[in-house]
């Protein structure tokens, strides 16, 4: 009695201490704001003062370069090998000898591989899939971008596996050994998932040259977290009675794993490969401007050289691709997840495997014609359309009747509130900083979290990369918050029509599939370049999560308490304020969380249209292949993400645990 | 009274060797628990295990099993039973005591002869079937086997021999999802079967079946049984099912084994107001037998016989129509006593009469 007694008289007194404590916080970064003249080292961190931690970086890195190039040249050598044969089998044709004696196998056909996507498709999921899958395939190829997206697919398909080998062993590692989790794998999962894709480029460059060798190694690391992280989640979920069953049948510790837990965890397992794979993706267009060639290449030449009409038609090939890929992988483990189901068992190979046994006698046969008919080798010019011109002329005709409405918007836009923001943010002291979201730590997590969130800060001003961190701030900030404006309110409006929720489900799966390059173009191609483009892109970019899980939120609230709340004579609406919306909060904040690491990802990217922020550092560095540059400021990107997820999470966890 | 003395020395006397013996096991969650138990001895009360901030999943249990009997242990959940069973089995390792297959302390023997105990001595049969989703029936059933590693044609030939035991023939080629739950019931006992086991763990395994079917899988384990005289350990929460199945019952509450006896000598005399609470249900007439209603004959005309271990439900419609006592006659035809038309009305009624017997 009076223990509750006391905490309930503490919990308010807590809560006031709490309130005073922010305002006085608050009120000394105001006034360390408006002294700036006096005490300048609170707001710019002073230049003399800066860590040249991008010097130790360069130099070590130059180190490993010059003494372990036979280690660098040697692996480049033996992963090249399976990949040029994925080159040249998809792409290029198989060159053998030089000069007059060279003999050319040709690569597999187009007809050949649409029917094989076809069947597998069919295979996975029944006819509409196949047709959904080769007719992705068929528009790749009658759009003529057929060259390309194979090379993309040829990385990919050596990546994946690498990828999946290896997050299954890490996976398995970290599960065994919970101190691997704890110490190794799970911190590293989170920097790996947060630094941008852009800042894997530059010491993949360094080390591995401008070539698809070191496309596909960035590519397989970027790719890699969600298999360790589903195998994790896999083996953890096995139920624990399989777990005894295999321990009484007398399993050995290697059959358990291997023939009971693996296997029974396979439906999480597929999901991950999915990952993996749409992530591969999004790495191998990115990791174009490393030597990985193919679709994301030619959009890359496309928007260097603003030809919105070649960056819209590969960027549409990319999404086609995206779309095969994602279908098929998702069906595949859906098959997974619903179980086996029995077949007749009949003893030959092809009528056991007919879709397979028929595809490969498809792009063999093919293949072969190919030698001999040239349509089947390479898809002829006749029947291939192009949609350059017509983007161009739609662009032109925007331009030309909407210019004035469009640029009225964009100065607007940039005058009434980017730049504002963005000079409260540029003028906003390091030290501030650093202690406000230090006090926001202590009190959601205690003193060590408070420490990691205040070193994380701090790590990007002694670098001397605050004004460029505050920069990423304010736009990653702006967009997320705009997506979130956007986002919340269509999920809560999915989550009360099961019509709407049928409407926006596709098209939120298609957003999420689409690799990021693809949101820059049709917004440079309107808005040309500047920070209002990278803000758009990124709302488009980041809109998904905010949507998904405040539908998702709501409508995993028990329909109990709702038939509670309906019985206690609720209106609709006191139910969804009182009852439904509280309840779903937790879920909606890991939303705008996602929605935030997303926006971030993307704003990164978006410094091929000409931001002045953190993603414009990697940018250069990148061009001029210095990597401690390029790594820091990667670091100092990583570690906005890693305070913002924490402080979220942390937060997040409070208000789930005072839920119960 | 005499009576219930003489039987339990009877028990003790039973010539079955012990399969299976559980001395003074402990499970304790906690820090540092092992170390606890050890410095009290093996001896410690509730309030001591709570003052030192442990959880006591199973307390002091002390049993032992025979070979060829249906041991059940019954207990509510959270009464420790699962946790009992998977220290037998070595699946937990208890905190303290000692688990004796055939007199041999379980717990010292080393990973590969437990590994190879599991994998040719024991089976266990589990509450939500623990199958495969990746293998079928047949190759569900084989798969103990195949970690033996036996080649194919042998452990599939005895597959197909434990599911024709079981009555699954047809459904070789299915997978788990595609049967019911009594089905891959079916497929998770002729599993453990297939390896031959000697003692047989069943962790609730009807509790996640409809009632109708409970009582066919009920019945089927005693067709099994009369065929195989397996030592079972079944685990169960529904008294009910104890008392048509059991040999023996032992009751479990809060990690303690608080009676053990035959369902007749739980019925008759409850340890415990807990177990009285139990067996207050329970169809008494199905349960008790003739000599524990009889009482010495007093020279009165004899109706009939019956033998000691007669249900009274097996003769109650004889002896109220005959209106006359009936002799209770042992093996070599002498009677040893009688039992009277009024107790059997009395205990059908549910009345409680000083005198009649117990």
């Amino acid at each position: 009695m009076t223990v509750t007694a006391s905490a309930s008289a503490a919990r308010p007194r807590q809560g006031q201490t709490w309130l005073v404590i922010w305002a006085c916080a608050l009120a000394a970064v105001l006034v360390v704001f408006l002294l700036q003249e006096s005490l300048p080292w609170t707001v710019n961190y002073p230049a003399n003062a800066v860590i040249p931690v991008a010097d130790w970086v360069s130099a070590l890195m130059n180190w490993v370069k010059s003494n372990f190039s036979w280690l660098t040249r040697s692996l480049t050598a033996v992963l090249g090998v399976p990949l040029d044969f994925a080159l040249n089998l998809l792409a290029k044709n198989f060159k053998i000898g030089h000069g007059a004696d060279m003999i050319v196998l040709p690569r597999l056909s187009w007809v050949g591989v649409c029917a094989a996507a076809y069947l597998a498709g069919r295979a996975a999921g029944g006819w509409k899939l196949g047709a959904l899958v080769g007719g992705c395939f068929l528009y790749i190829a009658l759009f003529g971008q057929w060259t390309s997206a194979m090379l993309t697919l040829g990385l990919i398909s050596i990546a994946v596996p690498f990828c999946i080998v290896t997050g299954l062993f890490a996976g398995i590692w970290a599960w065994r050994k919970p101190w691997a989790e704890r110490l190794l794998i799970s911190p590293a999962l989170d920097l790996m998932q947060t630094i941008p894709t852009f800042a894997y480029l530059i010491p993949m460059l360094l080390l591995f040259g401008n070539s698809p060798v070191s496309a596909m190694i960035a590519t397989a690391i970027f790719a890699t977290p969600p298999m360790v992280r589903a195998t994790m989640l896999g083996l953890s979920r096995v139920p624990s009675e399989i777990d005894d069953f295999s321990e009484m049948a007398g399993c050995t510790a290697r059959q358990k794993l291997w023939r009971v837990l693996l296997p029974s965890a396979r439906p999480t397992l597929m999901v991950g490969v999915n990952q993996v794979i749409m992530l591969a993706l999004n790495m191998v267009i990115i990791a174009s401007m490393i030597g990985a060639g193919g679709l994301g290449y030619d959009v890359l030449l496309a928007l260097r050289a603003l030809k919105v009409g070649e960056a819209m038609e590969a960027g549409l090939a990319i999404v086609a691709l995206a779309i095969a890929l994602d279908r098929l992988s998702q069906a595949i483990a859906h098959n997974h997840a619903k179980g086996n189901v029995y077949q007749d068992v009949s003893p030959s190979f092809w009528r056991r495997y007919p879709n397979l046994t028929l595809a490969v006698a498809i792009l063999a046969v093919s293949t072969l014609f190919g030698l001999f008919v040239p349509a089947f080798a390479a898809v002829p010019k006749a029947i291939t359309f192009t949609t350059a011109p017509l983007w161009k002329a739609a662009v032109n005709w925007i331009t030309i009747n909407f210019f004035d409405t469009i640029e009225a918007f964009r100065v607007a836009l940039i005058l009434n509130v980017l730049n504002p923001v963005r000079a409260l943010c540029e003028g906003f002291p390091w030290l501030g900083a650093v202690c406000l979201l230090g006090l926001a730590g202590y009190q959601l997590g205690g003193l060590r979290f408070a420490a990691l969130v205040a070193a994380l800060t701090a790590f990007c001003a002694v670098t001397g990369l605050w004004e460029k961190t505050m920069a990423t701030v304010y736009l990653c900030g702006i967009s997320a918050f705009i997506a979130c404006l956007i986002g919340i309110p269509i999920g809560l409006m999915a989550s009360r029509s099961d019509r709407f929720e049928k409407i926006v489900t596709p098209v939120i799966d298609t957003l999420q599939v689409l690799p990021s390059f693809c949101f820059i173009i049709p917004v440079v191609m309107l808005f040309r370049v500047g920070d209002v483009t990278a803000m758009i892109a990124t709302v488009a970019f980041a809109v998904v999560p905010a949507i998904r899980y405040t539908n998702h939120g709501i409508r995993q609230v028990p329909p109990a308490l709702i038939e509670a709340a309906k019985v206690s004579g609720c209106t609709k609406r006191q139910t969804f304020f009182r009852v439904q919306l509280p309840l779903a909060l937790p879920e909606i904040m890991l939303g705008v969380n996602q929605t935030i690491l997303m926006a971030l990802a993307m704003i990164i990217i978006c410094a091929m249209v000409g931001t002045r922020d953190l993603g414009q550092e990697v940018f250069i560095a990148l061009s001029k292949a210095d990597s401690g540059r390029g790594i820091v400021a990667g670091l100092a990107i990583a570690f906005i993400g890693i305070v913002a997820d924490r402080l979220f999470n942390a937060w997040t966890a409070k208000a789930r645990a005072r839920l119960g | 009274m005499t009576d219930t003395i003489e039987r339990a020395a009877k028990a003790g006397n039973d010539a079955r060797p012990i399969k299976l013996a559980c001395r003074n096991v402990w499970k304790l969650f906690g820090a540092d628990a092992a170390n606890f138990i050890r410095r009290r001895d093996g001896k410690a009360s509730l309030a001591d295990i709570a003052a030192a901030g442990l959880v006591g999943a199973v307390r002091a249990v002390d049993l032992e099993i025979r070979q060829g009997e249906i041991f059940i242990i019954m207990g509510l959940s959270g009464s420790g039973k699962s946790t009992l069973v998977r220290c037998m089995s070595r699946l937990i390792e208890p905190t303290h005591g000692k688990v004796e297959f055939e007199g041999k302390d379980l717990l010292k023997i080393s990973d590969a002869a437990l590994i190879e105990l599991r994998r040719h001595r024991m089976g266990m049969v589990f509450q939500n079937f623990a199958l495969l989703p990746h293998l079928n029936v047949l190759e569900n059933i084989a798969f103990p086997l195949g970690i033996q590693g036996q080649d194919r044609p042998t452990r599939e030939k005895r597959a197909r021999e434990v599911i024709e035991l079981v009555g699954l023939r047809g459904r070789e080629h299915f997978y788990p999802r595609e049967l019911s739950g009594g089905q891959q019931q079916r497929v998770g006992i002729a599993r453990s079967l297939a390896t031959k086991p000697e003692i047989w763990f069943l962790d609730e395994p009807f509790s996640a079946l409809d009632p109708l079917i409970r009582r066919e899988m009920q019945d089927e384990l005693m067709r099994l049984q009369t065929m195989l005289h397996k030592t079972i350990v079944f685990i169960t929460h529904d008294f009910d099912e104890a008392i048509r199945l059991a040999d023996r019952i032992a009751i479990m509450k809060d990690g303690e084994v608080i009676q053990i006896g035959t369902p007749e000598e739980l019925v008759v005399n409850p340890a415990t107001d807990y177990v009285a609470e139990f067996t207050r249900d329970v169809d008494r007439a199905k349960v008790i037998s003739a000599k524990s209603l009889m009482r010495a004959c007093d020279g009165a005309e004899h109706g009939g016989t019956v033998a000691p271990d007669a249900k009274i439900a097996s003769f109650s419609a004889d002896i109220v129509s005959a209106g006359k006592p009936f002799a209770v006659v042992n093996g070599t035809g002498k009677p040893i006593g009688e039992v009277t038309p009024q107790a059997v009305i009395d205990l059908l009624a549910g009345i409680e009469r000083p005198g009649a017997g117990a």
